[in-house]
């Protein structure tokens, strides 16, 4: 149905040419669901954009055929490609709130696409665009109609982009990540959805994705690519459980699965035992009934409901939950970024809670509590290079000198990893790996005995995400150094923590020790988030 | 530290460099800037005639060798005046546009981290400010407390400091809840430091756009200003009362006195405006590879 052959993309950037795709051969057979599988960087959505010829500017296609029934999309006409686009080959976008138009009707903007390639006229528009919505499941299809984007959550901003996509019933419908920033609920709600309706119109499919779990649930074949090659295909069980490429070999290692110790998730020569660390039983951290209300434009919104847990000295606490569970609101509580409501936060016996969020940054205890937040990128300044970025907390709640701290800064790169000549780059120079170690050196700075990881790994490719949590699991065994760790993937949460809280709607619903909660959870709501995730392949040899 | 500090200039040097190497028209207006500085700060040593001395024997003489603009109605050398009158026009479009940088980048700094009241009030008053003809305004300003370079720099400031505080505002806001916001709050600093050191600078690129177009709006305001005779007095020399002045003689034939202050008029506005991309592109790490 669609043969890409020897596909070559390149672009022009600032630093010379680029060649983002080099020479790549796949074909995706009638009703049959293709996986890309790679890496940031791997030319995966590149491809993809290829197809629909919609690459950036400066982007073009140099070599290479794409031939989709009898048309080379690659040397096609724009005229030609126009009519493609969306009732041919249509595509579902990474980012749905990105992918819509922020100030125009939901229901109108899957009119716009059904009037374009004449599948509706002005009078039957809109009941069309209301079947279109329903076909993805929208309740309430006719009221949903006249939303904005704004107004819809995640999820279902999803689902238009999916009814958008597939209003013209294409034949081909490419995927682009298209569950990232979903729970892991909604995530399976929405990919079950887009596989049912793959099959019940017999459509063919290619998903790219960073998720080895999803591809295997839901592709019949499988492409790995690394830095734009193809570097392996084949069957969607045979690829993962057998792989031939030691590329792929490293990608299933490093995917947190089942039965996984944080240390077999490195390549097979990189492996040690298990870092030892030792939990003493006094608590640390004891959080007594704590309670947040934000002042909503409907009234108060409970964002935490008096939740009680404690942290022992040493301990690794995984709190997970989906967002708007409170899990955020609660670590920023605990971090003092923000001001509870009610309840106490005692932290080696003082209610730290009791110091306003406002005046805490002049605390002595400041530097005892600290955080590595989710997005690395976003929570280094852009003005400050690397060095400079884990200075900060010595230079404002330390007394030492600019030597001293130049010192210590060397010191703490070293810590974690990070090379001595990079501490001069700016975080925009800097790759996600390093950033993440720069955010993990400066949390560490001022020898904090808790620290709070805010996901720390989420927004990393599987294989430094492998490499984040093992020096996570190193620091913590030589620093001796207590955990609260935020996540919503419990299969990451379980490689590093002793005990696990699980949160929803702002409550408690379960606590128990991170193996008990895997395997034999007590709560539902535990139990639908253990069975929502997919399950990764696993290696047989 | 002397050692880090001399590199970390260096690379500062060497990114100027890259971006003046990078982009011609940069090169061109900062080459331009560099004239006209030249001009502000020798320019009055240098030029042949005493710019306020007149000679009623050689007046309204066209361009000629001895006197490359020509002379006025009093005989007073056109290029010698037009050199000099450099200084006094950089000196109130700096000073304008420093004070409503300023200014703005405290109000709009504050109005933009806490929000509330604090933002409401502040904007309101910069709404009210904008709601006037800028340029009535200011002649308003200049009418209501004489007309001395103190008071057209004031004028000139207070019409130019709504868009400073609304831009950096918009900046801040954006950046508040940023990751690097908090985790600057995490390393032991206050709300006002947060501010100023970490959220402010990253508002600096855009700005740097609006201070360079910001420079030419004020020497044109300032010319505006004495062109209707709310202005610097004369003699002293200045573009804009040289224009006004000038203009009278046009009809009779004597356009030398009008064409040279408004070609230098036109050719600072100009350079200006050239020099906006150039200064972002220099304070925004981000460009650099």
């Amino acid at each position: 149905m669609l043969a890409i052959d020897n596909l070559r993309i390149g672009f022009r950037t600032r630093n010379g040419h680029v060649e983002a795709v080099k020479g790549i051969s796949l074909a995706v057979g009638s009703g049959e669901t293709m996986g890309i599988v790679g890496e940031s960087g791997s030319g995966k959505s590149v491809t993809a954009y290829a197809l629909l010829r919609i690459l950036d500017a400066g982007g073009r296609i140099e070599a290479g055929t794409c031939v989709y029934s009898g048309i080379d999309l690659a040397h096609a006409p724009e005229r030609q490609m126009a009519d493609v686009r969306g009732r041919e080959i249509s595509m579902i976008f990474q980012n749905p709130r990105a992918a819509l138009n922020p100030i125009r009707k939901v229901g109108h903007q899957i009119e716009d696409v059904l009037v374009r390639h004449n599948r509706a006229g002005r009078n039957n528009a809109r009941s069309k665009a209301i079947a279109a919505m329903e076909a993805v499941k929208i309740r309430d299809a006719a009221a949903r109609y006249h939303a904005y984007p704004f107004e819809l959550s995640g999820g279902m901003c999803q689902r238009i982009v999916i009814a958008l996509a597939l209003a013209c019933d294409p034949r081909l419908l490419i995927a682009d990540e298209p569950t990232t920033g979903l729970d892991i609920t909604t995530q399976k709600a929405v990919m079950d959805l887009v596989a049912a309706l793959i099959r019940e119109r017999g459509m063919s499919s290619i998903l790219i994705t960073h998720d080895l779990g999803l591809a295997a649930q839901y592709c019949d074949k499988i492409t790995v690519m690394k830095d734009g090659v193809v570097v392996e295909t084949g069957d969607a069980v045979d690829v993962f459980a057998r792989p031939q490429h030691a590329y792929t070999r490293r990608l299933v290692d490093a995917t947190p699965r089942e039965g996984a110790t944080v240390r077999s998730l490195l390549p097979a020569e990189a492996r040690g035992p298990d870092p030892a660390y030792t939990v003493r039983d006094t608590a640390l951290l004891r959080v007594q009934n704590l309670e947040k209300t934000f002042a909503g434009k409907s009234g108060p919104v409970h964002a935490v409901k008096g939740i009680s847990f404690r942290v022992r000295d040493g301990e690794t606490l995984g709190l997970v939950g989906e967002s708007g569970c409170g899990k955020s609101t609660t670590s920023a509580m605990v971090v003092r970024l923000a001001d509870p409501t009610s309840g106490k936060i005692l932290f080696d016996g003082e209610d730290i809670g009791a110091v306003p969020a406002k005046s805490f940054a002049r605390d002595k205890r400041r530097g005892k509590i600290q955080m590595v937040f989710q997005d690395a990128t976003d929570s280094l300044n852009p003005r400050h290079a690397a060095g400079r970025a884990i200075e900060e907390p010595l230079r404002r709640l330390t007394d030492l000198s600019a030597r001293a701290r130049r010192d210590r800064v060397a010191e703490l790169a070293d810590l974690v990893g990070l090379p001595l000549h990079l501490i001069d780059r700016f975080p925009h120079q800097l790759s996600g790996g390093q950033k993440a170690r720069v955010g993990i050196a400066r949390a560490l700075g001022t020898d904090p005995r808790f620290l709070i990881l805010d996901e720390p790994t989420a927004a990393l490719d599987v294989s430094i995400q492998a490499v984040v949590l093992n020096l996570l699991a190193d620091l913590r065994a030589r620093l001796g150094i207590s955990y609260l760790f935020v996540s919503h993937d419990l299969q990451v949460v379980r490689l590093l923590c002793d005990r696990v809280v699980v949160m929803r709607a702002g409550e408690i619903v379960e606590e128990g020790e991170a193996d008990q909660v895997m395997h034999a959870p007590s709560h539902p709501y535990t139990a639908e988030l253990i069975a929502a995730a997919p399950h990764p392949p696993t290696l047989k040899s | 530290m002397s050692t880090a500090a001399a590199k970390s200039g260096q690379t500062a040097f060497g990114h100027i460099l890259y971006v003046l190497k990078d982009n011609p028209v940069t090169l061109i207006a900062f080459f331009m800037f560099a004239v006209l500085i030249a001009m502000a700060v020798v320019g009055p040593s240098l030029v042949p005639y005493d710019p306020l001395a007149s000679e009623a024997a050689v007046a309204l003489q066209p361009p000629s060798w001895a006197h490359w603009f020509g002379t006025d109605s009093l005989g007073r050398d056109v290029f010698s005046r037009v050199i000099v009158a450099t200084r006094l026009d950089l000196t109130i479009s700096v000073a304008a546009v420093a004070l409503s940088f300023v200014a703005g980048s405290v109000l709009g700094g504050l109005a933009g981290y806490y929000g509330g009241w604090l933002d409401a009030g502040l904007s309101r008053i910069l709404d009210t400010i904008m709601a006037f003809p800028l340029f009535v305004l200011a002649m308003g300003i200049v009418a209501a407390l004489g007309n001395s370079v103190e008071n057209i720099i004031y004028a000139t400031a207070i019409i130019n400091l709504p868009f400073y505080a609304r831009l950096v505002r918009a900046e801040v806001n954006t950046r508040r809840e940023a990751g690097f916001a908090l985790a600057a709050k995490l390393s032991g600093n206050r709300d006002l430091s947060v501010l100023a050191l970490h959220i402010f600078p990253n508002a600096l690129p855009p700005m740097m756009v609006q201070v360079s177009l910001n420079l030419g709006w004020a020497i044109l305001n300032a010319a505006g200003l004495s062109f209707i005779g709310l202005g610097v007095r004369p003699p002293t020399a200045e573009w804009g009362i040289m224009v006004a002045e000038g203009a009278n003689f046009i009809v009779s034939g004597e356009w030398w006195l009008a064409l040279f202050p408004g070609l230098f008029l036109v050719i600072a506005v100009f350079t200006f405006n050239l020099l906006g991309d150039g200064l972002r592109d220099i304070v925004d790490p981000r460009r650099r590879t």
